[in-house]
């Protein structure tokens, strides 16, 4: 995994270098899918700059669109774009809005953002690449708040009906969304269980621990008969103690003390980074 | 267009809808049909059969079809997408604007029922702003079809241009204007009648009426314009300065609120022009209501006597 645990530090510490660099933004819900895209994009995934173009190959879309800063990292780690771009995010004329853009960013499949409607383009996708007899899979990550969209549950519904096998959906449970915690604005009681209810395989792993996410979606794969939802239990701010720590950390304006813990992270992780380097 | 007497079409608009589909889908497997339980509604269960991996039926979710449809814009296939106009528009709006029309997808949509012609699903079905609602989408293209050989031959531009394309129809028989040989460019409106007092500017069901409107005037002494302005998005500016200059006077007539839809395009496209008076003939801050489309005609003043009185009132006779 020592490369894999590389790709997720980079990933992470290039999440943050563009949100601080920015100086506000979606830190919780960008830093809690760090691992799961380390696994799409290390290890799961046929995604590269060379078959971007080809229909027939793996499809990710992230439908948390406000998670876009991680996907940026991940996009510019695998080559799509340069590295130095990454500081650009949402300044004026940017390639890289809060949001993901498929016709300003390379190697974003689709435009998400306004929630639940990411999840039905998956779904699409899967019917699509499926009727056309292609093997490949169609991955998503929805976040547990944007499951309070009912277009969500119309995407399950249509993707059980289909029995679309190679549709991977990855909810990010951080168990926060914009206004607190889920269980007091819109509680998500079991996900597993609804979504098995909704006709899919689903399965519950630790969101932190790339090996058990691996695993879960390989053992989705091996039934063929259901779409498949692995929810992942994650924390917001996932990685960063202080902002895991941090009650309101959807959207961050870190004040100047808080800026000083972060750029300490961000040195933190570089350090790390630079000593996976080396011992490559 | 010869003034020969105004005849409804042995055709339903619907059957004409599916025929399309079907001989499109023959043609090119790409090709796919979505609908949210109004297959039959449209007559899509008589051709699925033969087009079965090409026929999808999504169920009573708008919002989720829009979305299925740019999964399948990306993956290169070309998705007709059938509702009533109102969930077309209305219902789904933020899923046609974000994943098909902002992220730039190929999508054909028909929104049926238009207007008035909903008839007995009364005021929750009705549709008096779904052309408003589309216009409003940068780039989209918005169109309202008025008889059954426009409708299949917008249906078979809009399958070789990319890019967000809506059509409004009804979905019964509409009157007979064009044959078989008219065709019906973008951005362009039809002259089917030329006239030097006043013109008037229709779409869809109200083309027949702008038309017979015409003769009641014209045994009165008034020699009116008509115009299909069947691509309402864009507007033909050219032909409607052409109007302007020519009669001074323009009345637009639309089964839809005149806020919004064509009466809107023309005012607001005349208005930076060539400013003439403009009257426009439409539903006024009122929704929809069951009834036969007859009675709803007299009730939103969708009748070519309306148009005429009109006319007749603003040139002083």
């Amino acid at each position: 995994m020592n490369d894999l645990e590389l790709f997720r530090d980079q990933i992470r510490l290039w999440t943050l270098k563009q949100l601080h660099h920015l100086g506000f933004g979606h830190y919780g819900g960008s830093l809690s899918i760090v691992e799961t895209l380390a696994v799409l994009y290390g290890k799961e995934m046929n995604v590269t700059t060379e078959n971007f173009k080809e229909v027939d190959r793996d499809h990710f879309i992230l439908s948390k669109g406000h998670a876009g800063p991680a996907l940026y990292a991940t996009l510019a780690l695998k080559g799509f774009f340069p590295m130095d771009m990454l500081l650009t995010l949402n300044q004026n004329g940017t390639k890289l809005p809060s949001h993901p853009d498929r016709n300003l960013t390379p190697g974003v499949e689709m435009t998400t953002g306004s929630l639940g409607q990411g999840f039905s383009v998956a779904v699409g996708m899967a019917t699509s690449l499926k009727l056309s007899g292609s093997t490949h899979y169609t991955y998503t990550i929805v976040g547990d708040g944007e499951l309070n969209e009912g277009q969500c549950w119309e995407a399950a519904q249509f993707a059980a009906h289909h029995r679309l096998n190679r549709l991977v959906v990855l909810v990010d449970e951080n168990k926060k969304q914009l206004d607190g915690w889920t269980k007091d604005i819109i509680e998500t009681f079991d996900l597993a269980d609804k979504f098995r209810s909704f006709g899919f395989w689903s399965t519950r792993v630790d969101g932190a621990d790339m090996e058990a996410i691996h695993q879960a979606i390989i053992e989705g794969k091996e039934q063929k008969e259901k779409p498949i939802c692995i929810i992942l239990d994650t924390t917001k701010g996932q990685g960063i103690p202080y902002l895991e720590e941090k009650e309101a950390n959807h959207h961050i304006r870190p004040s100047d003390e808080e800026k000083d813990i972060i750029r300490q992270a961000i040195e933190e992780l570089e350090k790390k980074v630079s000593e996976k380097e080396a011992g490559r | 267009m010869s003034m020969t007497e105004l005849k409804l079409e042995e055709k339903e608009m619907r059957q004409v809808y599916s025929e399309t589909i079907l001989e499109l889908a023959k043609k090119d497997p790409n090709v796919i049909a979505l609908d949210a339980d109004l297959m039959s509604s449209i007559s899509l269960n008589k051709i699925s059969p033969q087009i079965s991996d090409q026929v999808i039926n999504c169920g009573i979710m708008e919002a989720n079809m829009m979305g299925v449809a740019a999964g399948f814009s990306l993956t290169n296939k070309i998705p007709f997408v059938h509702t009533f106009a109102q969930f077309a528009t209305r219902r789904a709006f933020d899923q046609l604007f974000v994943s098909l029309a902002y992220a730039k997808l190929n999508v054909k949509i028909l929104g049926s029922d238009a207007g008035v012609t909903a008839e007995h699903n009364g005021g929750t079905h009705m549709a008096f702003e779904d052309l408003g609602l589309v216009r409003l989408i940068p780039n989209a293209t918005v169109y309202e079809a008025s008889d059954s050989t426009m409708l299949r031959k917008l249906l078979i531009q809009n399958y070789k241009e990319y890019g967000v394309h809506y059509i409004r129809t009804t979905r019964k028989k509409a009157v007979k204007i064009y044959d078989e040989n008219e065709t019906f460019p973008k951005g362009k409106g039809k002259l089917l009648r030329d006239g030097t007092d006043v013109c008037i500017v229709a779409s869809g069901i109200m083309v027949a009426e702008a038309l017979q409107a015409a003769r009641e005037l014209e045994k009165k002494s008034i020699d009116a314009m008509v115009i299909d302005m069947y691509s309402i998005k864009p507007v033909d500016a050219e032909l409607l300065t052409y109007a302007a200059e020519k009669t001074g006077l323009i009345i637009t007539a639309e089964n839809h609120n005149v806020i919004g839809g064509l009466g809107s395009a023309v005012a607001e496209t005349l208005s930076e022009i060539k400013p003439v008076p403009i009257k426009r003939v439409g539903v006024r801050e009122k929704f929809g209501q069951v009834g036969k489309v007859e009675y709803l005609k007299e009730f939103y003043g969708l009748t070519a006597n309306h148009i005429a009185n009109i006319a007749l009132e603003n040139l002083g006779k």
